[in-house]
């Protein structure tokens, strides 16, 4: 193959693949300002599918109890996957246990952990909603947060921690003035990255959320509008959630680099 | 470090333990549970109807791995042979969908498969006159829906080991002599494999447990194992029995990623034969 022709195919392959990551996902955003609403015709530029989104009581207490849950599970996941990171790193000789221990939420089935903690809760009598989400999203969070701030400690001079120590800091001081400094892009990235997942994260939550409609959040809300039907309030909603994981994500990815890529 | 040990220990591998006992005991006549030890909750994993359910499901899950390993090797190696300063862009791009949330990326295939949705319209735009075709609710499209949402991952573990292989054996290969297939297959394949194992373990062990999936793309009635562990625990209420599901579940990811280790393994041995060749 001539090396033009081989430049042109790699093209090719490339324009191809993009077409099928992003024409499904194109679809739904052009429809969510089509008027008419329907994929079958043009009907013209409308924002009235947001607008009825914006009247909509029960997506907007999903999307409140979404925030709630995000926020919360990701405060606690990124103070104990954080120290968690510290912990493990400053060891630097621990067992295959506990490294099995902290990877094993990131790979688990979602299903598997879902179920775990639903015969769990109900094992224990603890009354399910929001509060039990979120105590379920942090387990898979800090494990985030914490591969994404050891991937950073790798390379952190751990002598510079004993030299201040030697001058006289305080554990405090130095955490304060030279472990933080270092860490904290990664530590933002962890949260960041922690948040999106809890955003989007439906099978877990809607296994611990228990009944009635009180605690259900914007995933549950989603899945139970698509399983109803096609409605063109959802290709709305679906372009808002979009819109805000990629930012945020992007934001993370520029705030720290490569680690998440890694 | 002691708050998240704690954390983990209690709501992970407590509860985890919890179902594993959980799969060894029998169902109580009301759906609650009844403390008897028993096995048949594994025996009935390999009763012909829920062994068939495993077997499609492992079917899917496998068509779905090879076709994105095919496509995501196939964009990983075009990503390679870009100019240098523009991988970093593609690459982004390529990964991009993968941030937005799994369910919307789900419905986006009910939009352009249902029998009014963009497919059919444009079959008639380019003349088709007949009954809309159904696509929405098949096999089909639930391998459509696996493929498109973990592509991204199988395009991110193939580049890892293409961008770093080095041109020059390429190049020794060809000047001994070597036809680019041959130089693809005996150099190039061999010292891809462990991306290629990872992107598809990856895309095996999401699929084979998927429950969204199945349900939003195959319809109804639709059944893979993550809808059957679904029904044990919210409709059929017999909570054994979806136990013993999920830890045949956890097995087969667990076997699936041993064979990975394997695999990775041979690859290591076979890339240094190479360089030794070299």
């Amino acid at each position: 193959m001539t090396s033009l022709a081989r430049t042109f195919s790699m093209r090719t392959i490339l324009m191809l693949v993009y077409a099928f990551l992003y024409i499904p996902i194109a679809v739904l955003v052009v429809l969510s300002f089509n008027e008419g609403g329907l994929p079958t015709a043009w009907s013209g530029f409308s924002l009235k599918w947001y607008i009825s989104l914006a009247g909509n009581a029960a997506i907007l207490s999903a999307a409140l109890n979404t925030l709630i849950v995000a926020l919360v599970s990701t405060a606690i996941a990124t103070l104990l996957g954080t120290l968690l990171a510290i912990g493990v790193e400053m060891r630097r000789h621990y067992g295959k246990g506990l490294e099995a221990l902290i990877f094993a939420p990131m790979i688990i089935p979602d299903i598997v952990l879902a179920i775990a903690l639903l015969s769990f809760f109900s094992m224990i009598n603890l009354t399910m909603g929001l509060h039990t989400i979120i105590l379920a999203h942090v387990v898979f969070n800090l494990a985030f947060v914490c591969s994404v701030v050891r991937a950073r400690l790798k390379s952190f001079d751990w002598s510079i921690v004993e030299a201040s120590a030697d001058l006289g800091a305080s554990a405090i001081t130095t955490f304060r003035r030279i472990t933080l400094p270092v860490i904290l892009p990664a530590v933002i990235a962890g949260a960041l990255l922690a948040f999106t997942l809890s955003v989007d994260e439906f099978i877990i939550a809607f296994f611990t959320a228990g009944a009635g409609r009180a605690s259900t959040t914007l995933p549950m809300q989603i899945y139970a509008m698509i399983r109803f039907g096609i409605t063109p309030e959802i290709n709305a909603l679906a372009t808002i959630v979009m819109a805000v994981s990629i930012a945020a994500l992007t934001l993370s990815q520029r705030l720290n680099r490569g680690v998440i890529g890694q | 470090m002691a708050p998240a040990l704690v954390w983990l220990t209690a709501l992970m591998v407590v509860p985890c333990a919890l179902v594993l006992a959980l799969a060894f005991f029998r169902r109580g006549i009301y759906g609650g549970i009844d403390y008897t030890f028993t096995l048949e909750n594994f025996g009935l994993v390999f009763d012909p109807l829920y062994a068939g359910i495993f077997l499609k499901s492992a079917r899917i899950a496998g068509t779905a791995t090879l076709i994105a390993v095919v496509i995501g090797y196939a964009a990983a190696y075009a990503t390679a042979a870009a100019p240098r300063r523009w991988q970093p862009i593609f690459l982004f791009f390529a990964v991009l969908p993968f941030w937005s949330n799994y369910l919307i990326r789900t419905y986006a295939w009910i939009v352009l498969l249902n029998r009014e949705g963009l497919v059919t319209q444009l079959l008639r735009w380019f003349g088709y006159t007949g009954e809309p075709p159904s696509m929405l609710y098949t096999e089909g499209a639930v391998i459509a829906g696996l493929v498109y949402n973990y592509l991204p991952f199988v395009i991110l573990a193939c580049y890892a080991p293409l961008s770093r292989l080095n041109p020059e054996l390429a190049e020794a290969s060809r000047d001994l002599g070597a036809s680019a297939m041959t130089t693809f297959r005996r150099v190039i394949l061999p010292l891809t494999v462990p991306g290629i194992a990872a992107g598809a373990v990856f895309v095996f062990v999401l699929s084979i447990g998927n429950f969204v999936t199945p349900a939003l793309l195959g319809g109804g009635r639709f059944q893979m194992i993550g809808n059957l562990v679904y029904d044990q625990f919210l409709t059929a209420n017999d909570w054994p029995f979806g136990a013993a599901l999920a830890m045949a579940l956890i097995a087969i990811m667990l076997l699936v990623l041993m064979a990975q280790a394997l695999a990775a393994d041979r690859a290591a041995g076979r890339a240094a034969e190479v360089k030794a060749d070299g």
